[in-house]
């Protein structure tokens, strides 16, 4: 009996020392668009991308066991949302972060409230993650719509492209793009001359850019993204809209669409991202290791979010020693501890879950000024992180008191 | 006149023209499946990626071999063609005495692995594509501006609509190719080899696909997906010309690409849906199709 009772006394004290060992077991899911138009923005390079960061910083933290899967959500929000709840729920996943698709993201980002686990947004760009629809277990990093319209839109008024024709995704993101870049022109000086919208995933331009051309706007802003973009960008060019005196404005272009056109199409864009291949030493280092994965393939500002957005998340994860049922702790925790990642630098996340950083203003080089592959932009300005995002109180957040 | 319907005439012929333009692929592709349905009565759902595989053929034919546009589009499709007879001699045959079902679940089936194979090495974002030179450029017509390419978009599928149709329809090997599907034991019985007649119409409707395939390589991305965009829309097409009929399909796709131009726009939103809700009509007032025969 008392051998009993000391048995079990002993596996009691056993089983209570778990919890104060240093173990931290995380799992992390990438959702993203693995199949379709987004799927060389996020897609497999995202989940190279978190591979990554989990090697990086469980070779230095080995207390850490970080498992990673991965799910393809289509571009539809209802399986997005019920790939999110069956893994917050059956398969456990503390941290789901990507999701390009802002439709998508949307919904995942409701799941990750009504569950209060984690959410970080890379790919995702309505700038209502973070505005209207805000909630305390989502973080929005890399991106967003705000930013695009005020760095690009901007910038381009200030050139002298003072009326403008949109061109846009009929859905949450193209929406979002539209608004926030057409608030930007008026602000700038500029006026709006119309706009259509056009279906996701469509094929054939040639009757939107009609309409554009007719409109005698200088400027048609592409509210668009992906294999819509590349479209719009091709046929355009097809359409004479550049010779007959009209530009473009990719409001969302990234390094692998601009691989798509190939330069001669491409030249003389002017686009905003927030983290560039060629940058820096550290971002070619970076993107050399990431290419032994995605060997032919070019990283994307969403691709980097993703690395340091799982970086981030899991020095919260080590600082509250692993208790991650509470989401919104984490999630607190997080825009308690200020971000220093390799990619991102130093930066912070706002109370609506915005993370800041610079943005850079980035213009396609011409096919001759192009000296190796990849080698796509000229950086035309910086924008620093306090205003390249929506100031804090314009956003309608809820959880933004006053 | 036209503008106390609040449209401008100049807008609405150029969507008109726009939406024949698009009807010309809408053409080419419904063409081939017609023919290999009427012929086969196989449903071959992996037209879309045989369509895809043209473009990627001549986007290969370019990186390899520096032969441009115009070789391209004998080749690409001689190419596609073959894989098309490799594809009939090793799974289609085996299935025509059986439902539609299986022919249609087997030819799913492929198209899905040759777009993650093609997905799996070239991504998804697409790859890059100029119009050759010879056909750059446009005219202004007055009411629009002409791209030259898809003046010859229209032009070249026209021809090639025709000349499928007069071949099947008013020559002897058509001839033979009709009678071998409605009684193939008694053609064979004349002495015709109707099992490689069946495998070369097989290999002409891919044919078909790819060289749609190849048109499109210089205007639309070239992507794994582009055949899974389109392919949707063809069927719909096809359905409403009637299965079977080689010229409800020519006539059915340009007037539909014609009536999506017009939404486009109208009513941009529902561009994507327009067809299918014609679709939903035509087969409630005319089941077998506005040109089908009832089976």
């Amino acid at each position: 009996m008392r051998k009993t009772l000391g048995l079990a006394a002993l596996a009691a004290v056993l089983a209570c020392g778990g919890a104060s060992a240093q173990q931290v077991n995380v799992k992390i899911g990438v959702l993203s668009d693995m199949s379709s138009l987004y799927a060389d923005i996020g897609g497999p390079g995202s989940v190279a991308a978190a591979k990554m960061a989990i090697a990086d910083f469980t070779k230095d933290h080995p207390d850490v066991k970080v498992e990673l899967i991965s799910g393809d959500h289509q571009n539809k929000p209802d399986i997005g949302s019920q790939i999110a709840n069956q893994w917050y729920d059956v398969d456990k996943v503390d941290l789901i972060i990507d999701v390009p698709n802002s439709g998508v993201a949307l919904a995942v980002s409701q799941v990750a409230n009504q569950k209060n686990k984690v959410f970080i947004v890379s790919g995702a760009a309505a700038s209502d993650i973070t505005g209207p629809k805000c909630n305390a277990n989502t973080i929005h990093w890399t991106y967003d719509t705000w930013m695009l319209a005020n760095g690009t839109g901007t910038a381009i008024v200030k050139t002298g492209g003072d009326s403008w024709f949109f061109l846009t995704a009929d859905y949450a993101f193209g929406h979002a793009l539209e608004r926030d870049t057409m608030a930007a022109v008026e602000k700038a000086g500029g006026k709006v001359l119309g706009k259509v919208r056009h279906p996701l995933n469509t094929n054939d331009f040639s009757s939107f850019l009609l309409q554009a051309q007719s409109s005698k706007a200088k400027v048609i802003g592409l509210a668009n993204a992906g294999g819509d973009t590349i479209n719009s960008i091709k046929q355009a060019a097809e359409f004479g809209i550049v010779k007959g005196g009209q530009s473009l404005a990719g409001l969302l272009v990234f390094a692998s669409d601009v691989a798509a056109l190939g330069l001669p199409t491409a030249q003389g864009l002017v686009l905003t991202e927030t983290w560039y291949w060629d940058m820096n030493d550290t971002n070619r280092a970076w993107t050399k290791r990431w290419q032994q994965e995605r060997q032919g393939k070019w990283p994307t500002m969403i691709h980097a979010g993703v690395y340091a957005g799982i970086t981030h998340y899991l020095k919260a994860a080590v600082a509250l020693k692993g208790n991650l049922s509470d989401g919104k702790a984490v999630v607190a925790q997080m825009k308690s501890m200020p971000t220093d990642d390799p990619l991102f630098g130093k930066g912070t996340i706002r109370p609506d879950g915005r993370k800041v950083h610079p943005a850079y203003l980035l213009e396609v080089k011409k096919p001759a000024d192009s000296k190796y592959p990849g080698d796509f932009y000229n950086i035309r300005a910086t924008i620093p992180a306090d205003e390249a995002f929506r100031p804090l109180k314009e956003g309608n957040c809820p959880l933004v008191s006053g | 006149m036209f503008e106390m319907f609040g449209i401008s005439s100049q807008a609405l012929f150029g969507q008109l023209l726009i939406g024949l333009i698009n009807g010309s692929f809408y053409a080419l592709l419904s063409l081939g499946l017609a023919v290999i349905f009427g012929m086969l009565n196989i449903i071959n759902f992996s037209h879309g990626a045989q369509y895809m595989m043209g473009a990627f053929a001549a986007y290969l034919i370019l990186q390899y071999s520096g032969l441009g546009y115009w070789p391209a589009l004998i080749i690409a499709p001689i190419l596609v063609g073959i894989t098309g007879v490799i594809v009939e001699r090793l799974f289609l045959q085996w299935l025509y005495k059986l439902d539609h079902l299986y022919g249609l679940l087997l030819t799913f089936g492929l198209a899905l692995i040759f777009e993650g194979v093609a997905r799996n090495y070239f991504g998804s974002a697409g790859l890059p594509y100029t119009v050759p030179e010879s056909l750059q450029g446009g005219r202004n017509l007055g009411f629009m501006f002409l791209p030259n390419y898809r003046a010859w978009v229209i032009g070249g599928s026209l021809v090639v609509c025709f000349g499928t149709w007069f071949v099947i329809e008013r020559t002897r090997l058509g001839a033979y190719l009709r009678a071998a599907t409605e009684n193939p034991t008694l053609v064979r019985a004349f002495g015709i080899n109707v099992p490689r007649m069946i495998t070369l119409t097989y290999g002409f409707g891919v044919a078909l696909a790819a060289f749609a395939g190849v048109m499109a390589a210089p205007i639309y991305n070239v992507s794994p997906q582009m055949g899974s965009e389109l392919i949707i829309v063809v069927f719909a097409v096809v359905v409403i010309g009637g299965m079977g009929s080689i010229l409800g399909a020519i006539i059915t796709g340009f007037g539909l690409g014609v009536i999506e131009g017009l939404t486009k726009y109208f009513f941009p939103e529902a561009s994507n849906t327009v067809i299918f809700v014609i679709m939903a009509i035509v087969l409630l007032v005319r089941p077998a199709g506005l040109f089908g025969r009832r089976a």
